[in-house]
């Protein structure tokens, strides 16, 4: 029996889980459809140009998008999960998801075209999701706090929700309509060196500080008159925090469009893996999540000619691994 | 060095959703190496005194000194090196190992980015021992009785090296043979020279162990003073509402219910 107070044993894991990645996220970078299934060669790439253009410009910022994107929801769901004590929770709470999901679609139906606009749109209504969750669960009179930001924000994510059916009826069918759909199924196509350092730096900085405060994280788990006792603040910490992982998300959802089940699903394997402490539970969620979606994306972009948004297949492979587990009792968590 | 530890002078405390005050015109004075114990009815306002002793309520009139400062110049984590508390139960949703549980005691120590090292992981391990759980440490917490998750829990406070102990009616889910080894914990921990502060609805649990007894009614001290002052059945039977009746028993202090005995 490894004995709990040796850091060695997870450590080794996670070092794994990084090779694992990283020799994935190689291997992807030459797999693709050029012109058919198979792997770009070292020779091709030297000297055709347009095979050049292809991985460095096309498939490269995609794949790091893919496995910053993995990362953020995993993360965030990870940190989720923990504030809210409740293993059910994911960034679709608090109304981050739809919150994006609404501002994506106003952005395209009444601002511009642009990306950019649609991008920002989606991330300041994301954001806008969690202040009004967090500012209704403060006037709410009953209730522990964690029950009144829940349910603050099931209330701001069903008025979003209903908001972008509005939307989508108003929208114009022929163009407008379909880029919202497009949007709403996610995925990382569109992604461009220009788009991925937009948002990478927001992504990467939030990322760090959730991070390096993972050993808190337990403590933030605690029920608040708990956690204070242990000299903590627990309202603020889980403020900046929270904050932080709905930075990561708004700004990751902003350029791939919703993308589901990942947040969700992530941190229940990585807690399989590890047990409950977020030392090892957070970082490896990062490196679990990042391999699903890269996994998805590249599964995305090859299996069939055309593209299959990214969106729809981490919810047909997260939901049918989420099944299994409830199958296998892989849910380790008492709700 | 003063005797006293914690003073409390007229405190008063309101919560937002009431209308009354669940603590009037309050004042204590807790001796240092003392074992002090809380006793009154349901919502009398025991569980308050205590979350305002450990400053996560904020007295709303009246002074609270912590070893001669207001408690209010301490900061949270020179709060949490001093005052652990054991709370009644505690709702854990994830599959914790002990050891892992009981190093969150460390987090008074670490600062808001560091993990806990191996001096902290040995002062846990003992804390589990002392506890009588440290053959467990790699249990999932999720999977022990109800007994053996207070235990933890006070394990963890432990691992925080408090002067002060907190322990929120510590004894209501455990059955008589933890009851006897939570209370004789205590009193090893009275001899390492930490004050307790506990809360109980079990005059029999104050008796065996309080030297101080504060009884509270309607967030009002009604009597306060040495255990055998104060442990009478008048004064407990104000308090209560209730008439009762106090025995001694080899030795023991037995609490009676006149109602119970009397057929209906």
């Amino acid at each position: 029996m490894p004995d709990q107070t040796s850091t060695a044993a997870p450590e080794r894991i996670l070092r794994v889980l990084f090779v694992l990645l990283a020799g994935a996220a190689v291997l992807f970078l030459f797999l693709g459809r050029y012109p058919s299934l198979g792997f770009v060669s070292l020779e091709q790439l030297e000297q055709d140009k347009l095979a050049q253009q292809l991985v460095l410009n096309l498939r490269l910022p995609r794949l790091l998008a893919s496995i910053l994107l993995g990362m953020a929801l995993s993360a965030a769901g990870s940190v989720f999960q923990m504030i809210f004590s409740n293993p059910l929770v994911e960034p679709g709470f608090l109304g981050v998801s739809q919150g994006a999901a609404f501002g994506a679609a106003f952005g395209i139906i009444f601002l511009s075209n642009s990306v950019w606009v649609v991008q920002a749109s989606a991330a300041g209504f994301a954001f806008l999701g969690l202040l009004l969750s967090y500012f209704l669960a403060r006037r709410v009179r009953f209730g522990g706090w964690t029950l009144r930001l829940v349910l603050s924000g099931i209330a701001i994510s069903a008025l979003y929700a209903s908001g972008v059916g509005i939307l989508k009826y108003l929208a114009d069918p022929l163009s407008q309509l379909q880029e919202i759909t497009f949007w709403l199924l996610g995925g990382l196509y569109a992604i461009t060196w220009a788009k991925l350092r937009s948002v990478a730096v927001v992504v990467l900085l939030s990322l760090y500080v959730l991070y390096r405060a993972r050993w808190r994280l337990n403590l933030l788990a605690l029920s608040d008159e708990t956690a204070f006792s242990l000299g903590i603040a627990p309202g603020r910490e889980r403020a900046l925090l929270l904050t932080m992982a709905t930075l990561a998300t708004a700004a990751m959802v902003s350029v791939s469009g919703m993308v589901g089940w990942v947040g969700l699903i992530i941190p229940h394997i990585a807690r399989r893996i590890f047990g409950a402490d977020t030392r090892y539970v957070l970082p490896a969620s990062m490196l679990i999540g990042a391999m699903f979606t890269l996994i998805c994306d590249t599964m995305g972009r090859t299996l069939l000619n055309g593209e299959i948004p990214l969106g729809i297949l981490t919810s047909l492979i997260g939901a049918a691994i989420f099944i299994l587990m409830m199958l296998m009792r892989g849910i380790r968590a008492q709700a | 060095m003063s005797d006293v530890l914690l003073a409390l002078r007229d405190v008063s405390y309101r919560y937002d959703t009431q209308e009354s005050l669940a603590l009037k015109a309050f004042s204590l004075d807790i001796v240092r190496g003392s074992v002090t114990a809380i006793l009154g009815p349901n919502g009398a306002g025991k569980t308050t005194l205590l979350h305002l002793i450990m400053g996560w309520l904020r007295r709303q009139g009246g002074s609270i000194d912590l070893d001669g400062r207001p408690l209010g110049s301490y900061t949270r984590r020179a709060l949490g090196q001093m005052i652990a508390l054991v709370p009644q139960s505690e709702h854990v949703v994830f599959e914790y190992s002990l050891m892992e549980y009981v190093l969150l005691g460390r987090a008074p120590y670490l600062k808001p980015l560091d993990m806990p090292g191996e001096e902290d992981c040995r002062i846990a391990l003992a804390a589990l021992e002392q506890v009588g759980l440290g053959n467990l440490r790699m249990r999932a917490i999720t999977s022990l009785s109800g007994g053996e998750r207070q235990m933890v829990l006070m394990a963890r406070a432990l691992a925080q090296q408090p002067k002060i102990l907190l322990l929120d009616e510590p004894t209501s889910h455990l059955d008589l043979g933890n009851k006897g080894r939570l209370l004789r914990l205590l009193e090893q921990l009275v001899q390492q020279g930490v004050t307790v502060v506990l809360t109980t609805h079990e005059p029999e649990v104050a008796a065996s162990i309080a030297t101080h007894l504060v009884l509270v009614r309607d967030g009002q001290v009604k009597h306060v003073g040495r255990f055998d002052e104060v442990f009478t059945a008048e004064q407990l039977s104000e308090t209560y509402g209730v008439p009762v009746k106090v025995c001694a028993v080899d030795g023991q202090h037995v609490v009676l219910w006149h109602d119970i005995r009397q057929p209906a």
